[in-house]
């Protein structure tokens, strides 16, 4: 039995290490390699400390196709940044042929440009330098599906922002203001539990701790908040809907939030049952709410 | 589209033998069979008032208008169905049902019944034919198998009519919205201009021809699984082996 690394970057039948009985027919074999066995595995787990007698049988799983966390999150964000700049820029073939390479005469239109080019400038620096993986890949397909959801929301809300007909806010500038104000403070927010989040996690490890609040007063909200990274980005898109008032904007919040909630859940879920002692008083994404 | 075509059995009940799923109770039994019964006979008014209305007049043209208010009303109420899976009385998945229904739907309020000029149109006769036999054999076909006696002709007509009652509704659909397509650019029905506040535009026309495209993917991928269905529901006429 050799201690090649098992699953993640499989394709076809590699190296399948199966303790068989010698009249056991292909065909079982085979169907052994698809079924999913006993306990899953970590990479750090060293053979010697299994509780495995003197044999011990793996089943290998086919993953299918992979790709690496930190390409699909490169890619996905780099579409909307460079997307929507091409909207601001009016590049010819999107508005009447009139509007080519002019620009919106209402500064929230520029504001909202640098707001949404800075969002995406930071998640993509957070990914080349803040983030730390659990899983190396995620499957293949992911990449098509996550890029044309970023991709095509980009678009949609880009094209009315910065339209020749765009409408500013109702509220002019106070409601911008405030918009600001809040799409700041939740950028903020999001970058400290991005930071915080790390700094649980030695370099090179996935180990996984609870996390708690720190010195930073943004990282407070870990007293009532399980995954306040996406609180805070909940907060971040509504301000933006405010400062922009374009309902695909409200639209691409909304589906973004019960994404979130939906993976706020599952986090929680699996803090709850890694950790007896976990502050009881968490919600998962919304304090007392959800 | 005509996607509740005999057989689906993405709205169906269990009709594969070996999936003795815990079924609905007692109560629920009743309520189905009643609504199965109900929507049977309601497609069967259409039918008879088809026919009743051909032989009247003595020509197949504005046969619609003679349906239009038991057809509105019976194709609405399948939506019922929907809630029907939500609430876990039929063992049918939410989404694939809401989205076949809500497509019928759609052609009847959001197309025919709002772009008049079409309702005099002989494509609304095809796909309405179409949807009229469907339902029939459909609904009789859920009876029967909620009262555990399916008469083996509902069956096979069930998974077998739909060879030709298919591309009938979706031809007879798709040459209906084509000719609604100049109706709606003209007169901006339920679209949506820029300049406005919430900084949203629709084009009902676009929106229209879009969903004439996306009968493309969708109906080869419906029909060969009614195909699939079919062989293994009534494969063992063939062979004497059991269905899988």
């Amino acid at each position: 039995m050799n201690g090649k690394k098992q699953g993640y970057y499989l394709s076809l039948c590699a190296c399948v290490c199966v303790c068989v009985e010698p009249n056991a027919t292909i065909g079982e074999i085979k169907s052994m390699f698809h079924k999913s066995q006993g306990k899953s595995l970590k990479d750090e787990d060293v053979l010697q400390h299994l509780p495995v007698g003197t044999t011990a049988t793996f089943y290998f799983r086919d993953l299918g196709a992979q790709i690496s966390w930190v390409t699909v999150f490169l890619t996905e964000y780099t579409g909307p940044l460079v997307i929507y700049l091409m909207f601001y820029f009016r590049v010819p073939f999107i508005y009447a042929p009139k509007y080519d390479f002019t620009t919106s005469k209402h500064w929230v239109v520029h504001l909202a440009c640098m707001c949404h080019s800075f969002h995406y400038v930071k998640r993509l620096l957070e990914t080349l330098f803040v983030h730390r993986f659990s899983h190396g890949t995620m499957p293949l397909r992911n990449i098509f599906k996550n890029c044309t959801y970023y991709w095509g929301f980009a678009a949609w809300m880009a094209y009315y922002i910065n339209h020749p007909l765009y409408t500013p806010p109702i509220y002019g500038e106070q409601q911008i203001r405030l918009a600001l104000i809040l799409f700041l403070f939740c950028q903020i927010g999001n970058f400290s539990i991005h930071i915080a989040l790390r700094n649980l996690r030695p370099p090179g490890s996935k180990t996984r701790k609870i996390p708690y609040p720190t010195k930073n007063p943004f990282t407070w909200i870990f007293l009532l908040v399980s995954c306040p990274n996406y609180t805070y980005e909940l907060g971040s898109w509504l301000g933006f809907t405010l400062m922009t008032q374009c309902l695909p904007v409200a639209f691409f919040t909304v589906v973004g939030f019960v994404q979130m909630t939906v993976w706020a859940k599952g986090k929680h879920r699996s803090y709850l049952k890694e950790f007896r002692d976990y502050p009881p008083l968490r919600s998962p994404i919304l304090p007392f709410v959800l | 589209m005509s996607a509740a075509a005999p057989g689906t059995s993405k709205t169906g009940h269990s009709d594969v033998v070996q999936k003795k799923k815990k079924g609905p109770g007692a109560l629920a039994t009743a309520y189905l069979v009643i609504y199965n019964v109900v929507m049977t006979a309601g497609w069967l008014v259409i039918a008879v008032g088809l026919v009743r209305a051909y032989l009247a007049r003595g020509s197949y043209h504005g046969l619609y208008y003679s349906i239009e208010k038991p057809l509105k009303f019976f194709q609405t109420g399948a939506l019922l169905e929907i809630l029907h899976c939500a609430v876990g009385i039929v063992p049918s998945s939410v989404v694939l049902t809401g989205f076949q229904v809500m497509s019928r739907v759609f052609l009847t309020w959001a197309v025919t019944h709002s772009v008049r000029e079409v309702q005099s149109e002989d494509s609304v006769l095809l796909f309405v034919t179409a949807w009229t036999v469907t339902e029939i054999i459909r609904y009789s076909f859920y009876t029967f198998s909620l009262l555990n006696h399916l008469p083996y002709l509902i069956k096979w007509a069930r998974y077998t009519f739909f060879f030709a009652l298919y591309p009938m509704g979706v031809t007879g659909e798709l040459l209906t919205i084509y000719a609604a397509l100049p109706f709606v650019q003209k007169t901006g029905l339920y679209s949506i201009t820029l300049p406005n506040k919430y900084n949203f535009s629709f084009d009902y026309y676009t929106f229209l021809i879009l969903t004439m495209i996306s009968y493309i993917p969708l109906f080869p991928q419906l029909y060969f699984h009614m195909i699939r269905q079919r062989k293994k529901v009534l494969g063992h006429v063939d062979d004497y082996s059991k269905v899988e």
